[in-house]
């Protein structure tokens, strides 16, 4: 059952239509957690990119020897390969961001999103497609990050990217780690609005 | 006679003036210790001591005692009411749950200031339960937190369901983590072994709970698959690894970790009935509103943030 999209399509469906964070709403431990600023969301989105793309290739392509029954552990098991080989990595290279994301990056292994693509995707779809299903929910997955660590920084630090805009704080409440709930809560209700809005105006269209 | 029966009448005088001769050797030393504040220790000497060493920071130097080389400045050192009692202030919060060692240089005498052990143990239980709560300040294990706190059964079904196995994968991890991991020197597998022992313990309870009771197992089967996809369960063993604990501290960080998550499952779980019936603006319904609920929820706990019991 090959799929007929194009690789393009299968990138910007994981960034938009099944936005791992704003419409599937999995993964949300690291979208609360740690979406204190951009750098930390990019940083986890790499992460999670890599983990995501090897697991897919890997299950993508030994989908054919993986009996059944036993399909899950081996998700589980090849997700926590790739989240130690991105840990130990990252520990050996960027050990500050490695200090920030804390226990989030062993995390990774239980994110929802991952075995939930490898169960609906790569187990059935070609390796190619897998490649870029895998990168496209990846970058979903950073874009969502980023975007609520967009908003975190810049209503809580008035900065971006550690650079100072505002030059003042304009609600350092959205910088404490419980109001990435609230942010969380609110940035989904307003993609929701936009949504239904989008909606009626095409309906009054045709 | 007349001589023992006076010394008998003396004895008891006696014995206790030999008692109080070590007491007096101790005079101007120690007789007391206790964490006081968040930043502070207060230590009680035998006897009024001399007030310009006993209030100078400089002769004091505390540290941890996991950490001799680690030197806690102390800012002030203060001269209780009493004349006995001196209060020594730290510049940082001190972790009262690990046992400081605190030395009086001029006397070149140390002094270990912890808290009793079951107060301990009970300390790890109440800050995993409300002080850390894993879902509320922790942020972990949102996905089935937001997925099944729809109903208020199903809600005490899945908590009930995570403390058992939280509980058992727990105490897995420990004996795998102290037993296997550390002697053969595999830190590096802690992921992926203990993301195994997890699955595992699922599909045991599972197979179990098929066997006993099958009546529980048809209203909780359908959340045990939840279990395996959800970060709480596996942040328990990572944490316990990370922290050395002890069977005993495993057990209590454990329960206090389940019972926290079925905590918040229950409490999420009254709101969101009650949401139903609410007037929510059409965008916010479902996932959006109960996520700004779990925000108060959080505001609300970050309240237990100061609670320390012992």
């Amino acid at each position: 059952m090959a799929t007929d999209k194009s690789s393009m399509q299968l990138i910007t469906n994981g960034i938009l239509n099944e936005n791992p964070i704003f419409r599937l709403v999995l993964s949300m431990c690291p979208a609360v957690g740690i979406s204190t600023t951009v750098m930390n969301g990019f940083m986890l989105g790499i992460a999670v990119l890599f983990v995501q793309v090897f697991s897919s290739l890997t299950i993508a392509i030994f989908k054919n020897v993986i009996h059944p029954r036993i399909r899950i552990p081996t998700y589980t098991l090849t997700i926590a390969t790739w989240v130690t080989v991105i840990d130990m990595v990252l520990a050996a290279y960027l050990p500050e961001a490695y200090a920030k994301m804390g226990i989030f990056i062993k995390l990774i292994v239980a994110f929802a999103i991952i075995t939930m693509r490898l169960e609906m995707f790569a187990s059935k779809e070609t390796v190619s497609a897998s490649f870029f299903d895998g990168i496209g929910m990846g970058l979903g997955f950073m874009a969502g990050m980023m975007a609520i660590g967009f908003v975190r920084e810049l209503l809580g630090l008035g900065s971006l990217l550690g650079y100072d805009l505002l030059g003042f704080k304009p609600m350092l409440f959205f910088v404490l780690p419980l109001a990435g709930f609230f942010c969380v809560g609110l940035m989904m209700g307003f993609f929701n609005y936009i949504e239904t809005r989008y909606k009626s105006a095409k309906r009054a269209q045709a | 006679m007349k001589i023992v029966a006076m010394l008998r009448r003396v004895w008891p005088t006696a014995l206790f003036l030999l008692l109080l001769i070590p007491a007096l050797a101790w005079a101007g030393s120690i007789a007391g210790q206790r964490f006081g504040a968040a930043d502070e220790i207060v230590l009680t000497y035998g006897a009024a001591p001399e007030q310009a060493t006993a209030t100078n920071p400089q002769s004091y130097s505390v540290h941890e005692e996991a950490d001799p080389d680690i030197r806690l400045a102390v800012s002030a050192a203060s001269l209780g009411s009493d004349g006995r009692s001196v209060t020594l202030k730290f510049a940082a919060p001190l972790n009262t749950l690990k046992p400081h060692v605190v030395t009086v240089t001029g006397q070149g005498e140390s002094i270990r200031v912890a808290k009793s052990y079951l107060g301990y143990l009970f300390g790890i239980l109440v800050s995993a339960l409300l002080i850390n709560n894993f879902v509320f300040t922790k942020y972990l294990g949102l996905c089935v937190f937001f997925g099944t706190s729809k109903r208020k059964d199903t809600a005490k079904g899945m908590g009930f369901t995570f403390l058992i196995v939280m509980v058992v994968s727990a105490i897995m991890s420990w004996f795998f983590y102290q037993f296997i991991l550390k002697p053969f020197q595999l830190n590096f597998l802690q992921i992926v072994v203990f993301i195994g022992l997890v699955s595992l313990t699922v599909q045991a309870v599972d197979t179990v709970l098929r066997k006993v009771n099958p009546v529980l197992f048809n209203s909780f089967g359908v959340y045990l698959v939840l279990v395996i996809a959800n970060c709480v369960i596996l942040a328990v063993p990572l944490i316990l690894a990370n922290n050395e604990y002890n069977f005993l501290e495993t057990v209590m960080l454990a329960v206090g970790a389940g019972g926290g998550f079925m905590l918040a499952l229950y409490l999420m779980a009254s709101v969101r009935e009650r949401l139903e019936l609410a007037n929510v603006p059409r965008s916010f319904k479902g996932v959006p509103i109960a996520f700004i609920v779990a925000g108060q929820f959080a505001l609300a706990f970050l309240g237990f943030s100061g609670l320390s019991i012992f």
